[in-house]
């Protein structure tokens, strides 16, 4: 009898142990599915899947199964395995179930960037609860093998601007060969830097010239460094002094190899101090408290400002007011240019800076790609027009569907956005309130 | 050709960036010479560093106009170094605790922290806030209403200023008093121009100022940028600007 008792009271407290795992184990997520990365180089592939119900964010949650937190999913675990390779070792790690990632819960999608050119791979996903426990596994439906795009299609209108852009700066760049005049408009920033040079030269003062505050690896500090050209160049012909202060190391690199090039080619080498370029500090208020200490100390009676300028722009522009050095900037910092417009006589702005070096150099090729560029201008133009008279058209006819509204979702989507030439008519179209 | 190898270089290294753009399989490319310019970036600290120290050690050798903010320059540069090099006040990591170089440099409360916290934020601090006076002293010029540019400049940064404020509602709060007859109506009666007085409150006109005309503008000069961006970028790539090396 006792017997008996003891093999009922064995068997009950199994059952009950056996229930009490089943019951505390989560439920797994399920749809795996495993594609190759769009407009990759073969080595990615995308995974998204289905939530478990037991994670607090699955909308289809039931409150009972929320309150439980035995049940509550903690985290995911992606496992991969290599099941094929061409061309490429399979390496013992790879050739078994191995835990690739751990998404946390909530997430419904990770792609995984390490993998290599013609393997294939198979995926599988559980979902892991709050005390460790860990659902069944959800296996992917189907391998799937990484494939290498020759060319990234979601650019491929970028590509086409770009292509078409570069098409006209070639032409007008061989037109200009060919000997013919172009007409470039006066820019007053331009014309005003011999006269504050000039100025400086007369009042026996230095020319202070701030190629701003980025690295040589910046277009913006490139183009700043061939207006100092001319500058230096202005400077060696009148005899004046031009001082460079720099925040980075290459860049006073750079500006010595186009300061002593500029002295040169005026014909005074031996006016040339390369102790006059010199490098500050890479911390930008410092290099401030730099530059203005100098302006405050030796008044400069020119201070030019060409590059790469954030919140110091305006403390530079009007510490050279405050001395009253005549001051010309500029920058291709939208944020920035209401400073420099208070506080300088003359700004370059945006596309006028870029230009500033066809302009001063009077090279007939450069100038050309000036005119390239306005004709790109032109083109950007006609395309905001005519998305603005589709818009127009939308808003006032409140229609949802019809050719406007196809034509206005492929130029946002395809032609601004990412998806590349695409089909015409797919995508959403925003209408209202997108700002892109 | 000590300005024909770096022009090869820049042509080289901006047509790779420009593919990697576009070609998948040349993605590596582009964060390979990025790296490339991160270790010239490094290997240049030192020419800056060294420049740095030779210019202010000659201010102070022939003791020119100012040579003691030279001094002090010298004095914070090497006893940062030091500091930071011989890792003043660091505790070891507790994983190493037998080698007492073994913890971060930066942990809390070691030198190098302590002059960061205590000396270069100050300092910065202090640098960025004389920005709001100038931010004062430039506006006073530029709104001066010398011409009708000036004026609208003027008139608008007005609106802008006391939309920005409690001032922007409180101004227009006799409109409540008026019969709504008055106060709602339809500018020419068309439907999708909705005009009232209420619109011409500071605050709601700010947010379209903001919104219309500050935008449109912001983004003329933005799409000038960037075509400018683009012709610069090429007249580089195709060997026609090379100013920038010191030449014409």
């Amino acid at each position: 009898m006792r017997k008996c008792a003891s093999f009922y009271i064995c068997i009950l407290a199994t059952l009950a142990f056996t229930s009490v795992s089943i019951a505390q184990a989560p439920e797994p997520p399920s749809n795996l599915v495993v594609v190759d990365t769009p407009d990759d180089a073969g080595n990615s592939v995308d995974l998204t899947w289905t939530l478990s119900p037991n994670d607090v964010f699955n909308t289809l949650l039931s409150d009972e199964q929320a309150t439980d937190a035995n049940l509550i999913v903690a985290s995911y675990a992606i496992s991969r395995i290599t099941v094929d390779a061409i061309g490429v070792t399979i390496s013992d790690e790879d050739s078994n179930w191995r835990v690739v990632s751990e998404p946390a819960p909530g997430e419904v999608n990770w792609t995984d960037r390490s993998l290599h050119l013609g393997c294939t791979y198979n995926y599988r996903i559980h979902a892991v609860d709050t005390a460790g426990n860990t659902s069944t596994w959800d296996v992917a439906e189907s391998t799937v093998s990484p494939v290498m795009q020759m060319f990234n299609m979601s650019k491929a209108w970028l590509a086409i601007f770009m292509l078409l852009f570069g098409g006209f700066v070639a032409y007008f760049i061989n037109h200009a060969r060919s000997g013919k005049k172009l007409w470039v408009r006066k820019i007053a920033g331009l014309e005003a830097i011999d006269e504050a040079v000039g100025r400086a030269t007369e009042m026996g003062r230095p020319v202070l010239f701030v190629a701003g505050i980025q690295d040589i690896n910046e277009i913006q500090t490139l183009a700043g460094l061939t207006v100092l050209s001319r500058v230096a160049k202005t400077a060696a012909e009148y005899g004046a002094q031009i001082e460079v202060p720099t925040c980075r190391s290459l860049v006073m690199a750079a500006a010595r190899e186009t300061v002593e090039a500029a002295y040169l080619s005026a014909g005074v080498p031996e006016a040339y101090q390369p102790d006059r370029i010199h490098y500050l500090t890479d911390e930008q208020f410092a290099f401030v408290a730099g530059v203005t200490g100098y302006m405050v100390r030796e008044e400069p009676a020119a201070c030019i400002y060409m590059g790469g300028f954030y919140a110091e722009s305006l403390i530079l522009a009007e510490t050279g007011n405050y001395i009253g050095a005549i001051q010309v900037a500029g920058t291709a910092m939208p944020s920035q240019l209401p400073f420099f417009v208070a506080a300088c006589d003359y700004t370059l702005i945006g596309e006028e800076f870029f230009a500033a070096s066809a302009y001063l150099s009077g090279d007939p090729l450069q100038i050309g790609s000036l005119k390239g560029q306005d004709y790109g201008k032109f083109m950007s133009v006609l395309i905001l027009v005519f998305g603005i008279f589709l818009a127009t058209i939308i808003s006032m006819s409140h229609s949802e569907e019809g050719a406007s509204v196809t034509a206005l979702d492929y130029m946002k989507n395809n032609m601004l956005g990412d998806e590349g030439l695409g089909s015409f008519g797919g995508g959403d179209t925003d209408i209202e309130g997108d700002d892109s | 050709m000590k300005r024909t190898v770096p022009l090869i270089i820049a042509i080289i290294a901006g047509f790779v960036l420009l593919i990697a753009n576009f070609i998948p399989f040349a993605e590596g490319w582009g964060l390979t010479a990025q790296e490339w310019f991160n270790i010239l970036a490094v290997g240049a600290m030192i020419l800056g560093g060294g420049n740095l120290i030779k210019l202010h050690l000659k201010k102070v050798s022939s003791q020119r106009k100012g040579w003691g903010y030279s001094a002090v320059t010298i004095v914070c540069f090497f006893g940062t170094l030091l500091i930071g090099m011989l890792k003043w006040g660091v505790h070891p990591n507790p994983l190493y605790a037998n080698y007492s170089w073994s913890g971060y440099y930066l942990e809390s409360g070691s030198g190098l922290w302590w002059i960061y916290q205590h000396m270069v934020v100050p300092l910065t601090a202090m640098m960025f806030a004389m920005l709001a006076f100038y931010v004062a002293t430039a506006a006073f010029r530029a709104f001066r209403a010398k011409n009708i540019e000036a004026t609208l400049l003027l008139i608008t940064a007005g609106i802008v200023l006391l939309g920005r404020t409690y001032a922007g509602v409180w101004l227009f709060g006799w409109l409540d008093w008026l019969p709504e007859g008055i106060t709602h109506f339809n500018l020419a009666g068309i439907p999708w121009l909705p005009i009232d007085f209420y619109s011409l409150q500071f605050d709601r006109l700010t947010i379209w100022i903001m919104e219309v005309p500050n935008t449109a503008g912001t983004r003329a000069i933005t799409i000038g940028i960037a075509l400018g961006v683009v012709a610069t970028s090429l007249r580089i790539l195709l060997g026609v600007d090379r100013s920038y090396l010191g030449q014409d």
